[in-house]
Order: structure tokens, then C-alpha cells, then sequence
């Protein structure tokens, strides 16, 4: 590892943090269609799902909130796809520069992105009527559950940025991600579901996270559900960092 | 950096070349792309890797800025082998590829901030004026890239390159894709940057464009070196007929110059910028 390697991931990471904030539309993107099928769920189905708690908002929040994050992380597919067509991603690994930093500066380029969508997803729901009752503790542990997914997703869209061909591969493959809470525990319990589907949905990643992020804004102690969430989150991480290092060495051979 | 990999200067070669390539040889999968490239360019002169689209010549360039390994022999850099140490390669090399590198999103200015400081100079706001007075950029410094013609992104991403000072420095077919007047703007920079004493290596498929700036001409073609030296050397290789081509290139120019009413880079600067 470099002597350089935190000032050049620091000044990197800034170059793609401009890109954020010169196309307000990117955050807002990846905001508004979370935040739409807040208020649709909330206002027009939720009247007839019953969920147990007295609280939709509540209960749908930290479905939304995973989503709002499996889209957002397309958009880093998409810078780095970017970069690696326009060549300036030639010219930045034929300086004297640790190399490493041009990947990590578009991770932490999508932690803070992802960080600043899911912030502004808490501000409507609170006006939604989302309350809660966990203390700091439990706000952090939720905040490092978010963290770690967006993380390990974000690995999984380093995959895609380094290998697709086109601009619509990087960022198609976060369909799949953002249509996989739907068959969770996100917008509906799934002891309603039917057997198959419902096998599938009590034991994919989401639910889990989504169950132990509910339990956390509800002040409940979190049950199991919080270890077999980390260990989805760690075990994605792991395996989506050693794919993406293995396509980032190919693509530079 | 401890490391030192230096390679013996042959008796005959009085100062090290800057470039030194020998029995370069590189394929993809079934196909041959280098099959043993020789040569050397000598340091502070311009030599210009004239070849057909698909001779090799961006594969030669991407070896040599550490982009892409070998197969066999060695491509050398001040010295320095490009696969024993990369880095210190890279501490000595600048590359301009084929396509403008440089971020659309920010603006000119930025970009040249951007690399100012990846070369940890210590007054980067000040470099990049500098060099966008240099570059006739200043006016344009603060817009973003993406309204930039096609001739300020080249001159941009020219700029960017000589942050830092390198000492060699390649460019990958500079003027491809250029109007006449962008073309003479860079073929400008490429003289003022020999004239400093820098190496240039720039590969072109343009045969007025390695005679009108190289020092010494090599001729790729279909993995080989199959010819070499300056410009009086090859045109004693040369059938007439493809002298008379290249003759005639500057004429149209010219009479294209003469027709939009411009008489020096200098006018075709201002417009654009």
C-alpha cells in the first residue's frame, strides 16, 4: 500500500463526489423512487395490509430504505463504467498514484451518496408519521447494518462497472436487487405468503435486515434475525470483494 | 524505489536512450499483435510509431506506460523496465490516449487541479493557471468540459499531461480526429514540449504528421518494425508515388487555411476559445 494512498483516495473521492452534487438529479433519482413507493404503499395499499403493528410507516421504512440503496448503487456501476470508457481511468493508473484509491474513491463516493438518499428518505418518512422509539445505540447499530449492505452492494456494483460491455449492463443488474425486497418481510409479513414463495422469502438476505432494523427503530430487543443479517451483509461483502479484485486485475493485465 | 534496475548502456550509445524496446511481444489470445518490436528513442527528441489501424502501435504505447504486461521482451522507461518497477515508470512518464481523458463533469480548470494534486505538487491551483494560459484555456478554465470543441479537450488533456514535468511523454494519436487548425495547435505544443528537452513518443497514422514533427520515423506493420530512421533515411526507402502523397497533404491544408481566413494557430485559438 501506498504512502499516498489516503491523499489520492481523498482527492479522488472528491472528483466523484462533484459529479454527485453537479447532477442533483442522481440523488434525487435514487430518493424519489423510493420515497414514491413510500407515500403509494403508506397511502393507498396500506390501508389494506394488515401487518400487526399500528404503524405502516414504521414497518415499511426499512424495506424502503434497502431499496433506495440497491438503486443507488447502480449509479456507481455507471460512474465507474465511465470512467473506464472515457480512458480517464487509463490515465489515473499511469500516474504515480496508488492504484487502489480509483476503486476505493467510487466506494466511499457511494457510502456518502447512499448515506445523503437514506437521510432524506428518514425526513419524509418523519413527516409521514414514522416514529420511533430506539435510543443511540440501536440508531447506530441500524446505521452500521445500512452501512455494511450498502458496502457489500456496492462491491457487487464494482463487479459490474469493470466487466460490463455496455452502459445499460452496469447499471441493469441492480433490478434484481431492488425487486428482491418485495419478496421479503418489507411490505408485508410473509406468513401470508404461500409455501414455496414463502420459504424464499423468509430466508433470502433482506428479510432478515429488514426484520432486525424494524426491531431496532421499535426499541425491541433484536432477536437472532441481527446475526443472520451481519452474516448475509459479511458474507456478500467477501464474496463480491474477491470477484471484483479478480476483474479489476484482469481489466489491468 | 530501492530497487534499481537499470540496463547497460551499449558502448556505441554515449547517453542511456529514453525508451528502449527490444523483442517486444504481445498477443491476444490467437492473435499475434507485437511479434518482436525493436527500437530506441533517443532522449529529448520527438519519434514518431507510424502505422494502420491495428499495426500495435496503442498496444506498444500501453506496455510502456505500465497499462498492460508484455508477453516477452523488455520495454524500458529512463532506464527503468516497466514490468521490474511500474511505479518508478510512472514517476517518469506521462500518458495521452487515444480518446481525451478528461472528466466532462468538471471544468477545465478542475481537471488540471485534479491531477496536480494526484502528482502531490504543492500549488495546484496555481499550475493549472498556468498552464491554461498556456494552453489558451484560461477563458474557458471555469466551463465545464463537456461544451469544450474538440480541439480545447485535446489541448486539456495535453495539459494534463505535463503536470508534474514528466520526462517522456506519449501520445497516442494526437490529432486523430481533429480539424486542420486543432491539429497545428497540437502539432505546436509537440515541438515547444521537445524543445524543453522532454522525449516525445507519439504514434500517428498520419504521414505528413510524423514527417512534419518526428526526429526519427519507425514504420510498424503487421507486428514488426519494418523500418526505421529519419525522414531523409525513409524517403530514400520510399517508392515516388507515396512521396508525392505526403507532399501533397500540407497543400490542402494550406489552401483550406488560406480559405477560412486564418494565417497562424494563434487567431484559431482565440475563436474557439
Amino acid at each position: 500500500m501506498s504512502t499516498h494512498f489516503f491523499a489520492d483516495t481523498a482527492v479522488l473521492t472528491g472528483r466523484s463526489m462533484r459529479h454527485i452534487t453537479r447532477s442533483a438529479d442522481t440523488i434525487i433519482t435514487t430518493a424519489i423512487t423510493p420515497i414514491a413507493l413510500l407515500l403509494l404503499f403508506v397511502f393507498v395499499f396500506g390501508g389494506a395490509i394488515e401487518t400487526g403493528t399500528d404503524n405502516y410507516v414504521n414497518y415499511l421504512l426499512p424495506g424502503i430504505m434497502l431499496i433506495a440503496i440497491a438503486s443507488g448503487i447502480a449509479y456507481t456501476a455507471f460512474r465507474l463504467f465511465t470512467d473506464l470508457q472515457s480512458g480517464i481511468f487509463e490515465r489515473f493508473h499511469s500516474m504515480p498514484i496508488a492504484r487502489s484509491s480509483v476503486l476505493w474513491a467510487h466506494v466511499l463516493t457511494s457510502m456518502v451518496a447512499n448515506g445523503l438518499t437514506l437521510v432524506i428518505i428518514v425526513g419524509v418518512a418523519l413527516l409521514m408519521g414514522f416514529r420511533t422509539s430506539a435510543n443511540l445505540l440501536a440508531w447506530l447499530a441500524a446505521a452500521g447494518i445500512l452501512a455494511l449492505f450498502t458496502l457489500a452492494l456496492t462491491w457487487l456494483a464494482v463487479i459490474a462497472g469493470l466487466t460490463a460491455k455496455t452502459v445499460d449492463g452496469a447499471g441493469g443488474f441492480s433490478y434484481v436487487l431492488i425487486f428482491l425486497p418485495f419478496i421479503s418481510s418489507a411490505f408485508v409479513p410473509t406468513a401470508t405468503m404461500p409455501g414455496p414463495v414463502r420459504v424464499f422469502a423468509e430466508n433470502q438476505p433482506v428479510t432478515s435486515i429488514v426484520n432486525s432494523i424494524q426491531d431496532l427503530f421499535a426499541g425491541q430487543p433484536v432477536g437472532r434475525d441481527i446475526w443472520i443479517a451481519l452474516a448475509w451483509c459479511v458474507g456478500i461483502l467477501l464474496v463480491a470483494y474477491g470477484f471484483a479484485m479478480a476483474a479489476y486485475r484482469r481489466r489491468i493485465a | 524505489m530501492t530497487r534499481m534496475n537499470t540496463i547497460e548502456a551499449t558502448p556505441e550509445l554515449r547517453r542511456e536512450p529514453a525508451i528502449r524496446v527490444q523483442g517486444l511481444e504481445k498477443s491476444y489470445k490467437e492473435l499475434h499483435v507485437l511479434r518482436g518490436v525493436d527500437f530506441d528513442v533517443a532522449a529529448g527528441s520527438i519519434f514518431a510509431l507510424l502505422g494502420s489501424n491495428g499495426a500495435g502501435k496503442t498496444t506498444i504505447v500501453r506496455i510502456l506506460s505500465t497499462l498492460l504486461r508484455p508477453d516477452a521482451g523488455i520495454a524500458a522507461v529512463q532506464g527503468v523496465e516497466v514490468t521490474s518497477d511500474a511505479r518508478r515508470v510512472r514517476e517518469s512518464i506521462s500518458l495521452t490516449g487515444q480518446f481525451a481523458a478528461v472528466d466532462e463533469i468538471l471544468s477545465g480548470r478542475e481537471n488540471l487541479v485534479l491531477v496536480a494534486k494526484l502528482r502531490h505538487l504543492k500549488n495546484p491551483g496555481d499550475v493549472a493557471d498556468d498552464l491554461l494560459a498556456q494552453f489558451d484555456l484560461t477563458d474557458a478554465g471555469s466551463r465545464k468540459v463537456s461544451t469544450y470543441s474538440g480541439g480545447m479537450r485535446r489541448r486539456l488533456d495535453i495539459a494534463m499531461s505535463l503536470i508534474g514535468e514528466p520526462e517522456v511523454i506519449f501520445l497516442d494519436e494526437p490529432t486523430t480526429g481533429l480539424d486542420p487548425e486543432a491539429r497545428l495547435e497540437v502539432w505546436k505544443v509537440v515541438q515547444e514540449l521537445a524543445e524543453q528537452g522532454t522525449t516525445v513518443l507519439l504514434t500517428t497514422q498520419y504521414l505528413d504528421e510524423a514527417e512534419q514533427l518526428a526526429d526519427r520515423i519507425a514504420i510498424l506493420h503487421q507486428g514488426r518494425i519494418i523500418a526505421n530512421g529519419t525522414l531523409a533515411e525513409l524517403k530514400r526507402l520510399l517508392p515516388p508515388a507515396k512521396t508525392e502523397y505526403v507532399e501533397k497533404q500540407p497543400t490542402l491544408e494550406e489552401v483550406f487555411l488560406v480559405l477560412v481566413g486564418n494565417n497562424g494557430t494563434n487567431e484559431s485559438r482565440k475563436e474557439q476559445s
